[in-house]
């Protein structure tokens, strides 16, 4: 599934070093994805224990960006990388730095889920939040998978959804409006709820940036700041 | 709740802890340079030079023409012994004797530490006599196991493929690049235990560069390599010890990584990124 020849340079450690930091990106991705599921389901079964363990979790995150960063750096300085190699690095050190920011969120939402543990629990068990939360982890889950392969049109595809999770997070929004105005006592909570809402939505918009730097990396277009039918005509103009 | 999606694998072991690097402190040492003082006639090129080679790694000398990195390698087998002006001071051990202790038999010392040139220098004879030459001085005269070690070093030398079926053709008609490599498996032929290479792949096209480069690499799990170039991209890609000289001086030496990431000395800086300090 290799397109761009990743392993094929003279030098054998180089292919080495390359082969390495993309699974090292894919290891950070993983554990990324392992907190937003944490997180959701500390949120969704008001689980304080998990959503502890989520926010304790997030300094792997992190450390896995600074050794990814570090790794970068080095292969910047002693390899003088070029074109695939150096688009490849670039969006690396991009990638890591939106796969940071999910873990953040992911923290958020932990943090979110110990306070309202400890309300009252609603009687749909937040169930639009569960929609709306595994919609964001199928799509951040389907844009690892194609930088994973390098799969441009895949990233397209997938950083399509995010219109769909902005749409559905619109709707969390006004019911929560409503819910609020019906009953003021509940604002507190409702809040909460909302900015859990709004975590998740914002991890979708990270997720989409990584597809869009799989399209820089396959095409060396730059995508970002482009509506969907550009970035559909872009990779087909790549082809 | 659902889990239908599932997340990548996650496997933390591979991955560097940040900082992780190679430490001068723990190699072992194959060659020590200590207070080295080396002069031509009334000037001096080496001063006062301290440092130590860590064993079956890649070490690398950069810096200015005229700075001393090709001088120095070129004392670690008592090449200098052939200029009548030259005149040193300190020691220069290798696996902890002194190389210009009296009586020290300088062809034994030059079989343990082999040296490679910045032009390739094949002898005008065949490939094969080329390998073989080194092996026939130790008196190898055995058929078979020439051939055998012949094969041998050639294979080390990722030349082997390229030369099998032609080996007792004259060493002139390979490419440049061809015969750098055939120069360094006549070194190995002999297995020395460090291998200097001065300058190595200047005089070749960037593709034969980069299959020496490689080649160093694998070479280094058997050998102590030190490696003089012009080339700071190429010591960067190809050693895991730098060494910076100007002047006659040791500037910074230290673990590739971090010189060329974050150099300690300005003048360090200063020359790998191209500045005028």
């Amino acid at each position: 599934m290799d397109k761009l020849n990743l392993d094929t340079h003279i030098s054998q450690q180089f292919n080495e070093e390359l082969e390495e930091i993309r699974n090292h990106v894919m290891t950070m991705g993983g554990l990324v994805e392992q907190q937003v599921a944490d997180a959701l389901d500390a949120l969704v079964n008001g689980d304080s224990a998990l959503g502890q363990r989520v926010v304790r979790d997030d300094d792997k995150v992190n450390r896995l960006e600074v050794a990814i960063d570090e790794e970068c750096n080095r292969i910047l300085a002693r390899r003088q990388p070029a074109a695939s190699d150096l688009r490849l690095v670039i969006a690396i050190i991009k990638t890591i730095t939106d796969l940071e920011r999910i873990g953040d969120e992911a923290e958020k939402i932990a943090r979110l889920a110990m306070r309202l543990a400890e309300m009252e629990r609603p009687a749909n068990s937040y169930v639009e939040l569960d929609n709306l939360g595994n919609r964001v982890r199928g799509m951040l889950h389907a844009a690892l998978d194609a930088f994973a392969r390098l799969d441009a049109e895949a990233a397209v595809a997938v950083a399509g959804e995010d219109e769909r999770i902005d749409r559905e997070y619109e709707s969390i929004v006004r019911q929560g409006i409503t819910f609020m105005m019906e009953d003021p006592r509940s604002i507190r909570r409702i809040l909460d709820m909302m900015w859990a809402a709004r975590a998740l939505e914002r991890i979708g918009d990270h997720a989409k940036n990584v597809c869009e730097y799989v399209v820089y990396l396959v095409h060396g277009t730059d995508v970002r700041h482009v509506s969907m039918e550009e970035m559909q005509r872009e990779i087909r103009r790549g082809d | 709740m659902n889990s239908d999606v599932r997340t990548h694998g996650i496997d933390l072991g591979s991955v560097r802890a940040p900082g992780e690097r190679l430490r001068l402190e723990q190699e072992e040492t194959c060659l020590e340079v200590r207070d080295f003082n080396l002069y031509y006639g009334a000037t001096q090129a080496l001063k006062d030079i301290s440092l130590r080679i860590p064993r079956r790694r890649v070490t690398a000398f950069i810096g200015p023409s005229g700075c001393g990195k090709s001088t120095l390698l070129r004392c670690f087998n008592r090449m200098n012994d052939l200029i009548d002006s030259v005149r040193i001071e300190g020691e220069l051990l290798l696996h902890g004797e002194n190389v210009y202790e009296k009586g020290v038999d300088v062809s034994a010392l030059r079989q343990r530490v082999g040296m490679v040139f910045q032009k390739p220098n094949p002898f005008p004879k065949s490939i094969y006599e080329n390998v073989a030459y080194g092996l026939r001085l130790q008196g190898i005269n055995k058929r078979r196991e020439l051939d055998e070690r012949v094969e041998w070093a050639l294979r080390g030398a990722a030349l082997w493929d390229e030369v099998s079926d032609r080996l007792h053709d004259s060493a002139f008609g390979l490419s440049g690049g061809q015969q750098q490599r055939l120069v360094i498996a006549r070194a190995i032929a002999v297995e020395p235990e460090v291998l200097l290479l001065d300058e190595p792949a200047s005089a070749l096209d960037p593709i034969s560069t980069l299959k020496i480069e490689e080649l160093i690499y694998n070479l280094k799990s058997e050998y102590t390599i030190v490696i003089v170039t012009h080339n700071m991209q190429q010591a960067a890609r190809v050693s895991d010890y730098t060494a910076f000289m100007y002047m006659g001086e040791l500037v910074e030496y230290g673990d590739t990584d971090t010189l060329f990431t974050r150099p300690q000395m300005k003048r360090t800086e200063d020359y790998i990124t191209g500045r005028y300090g």
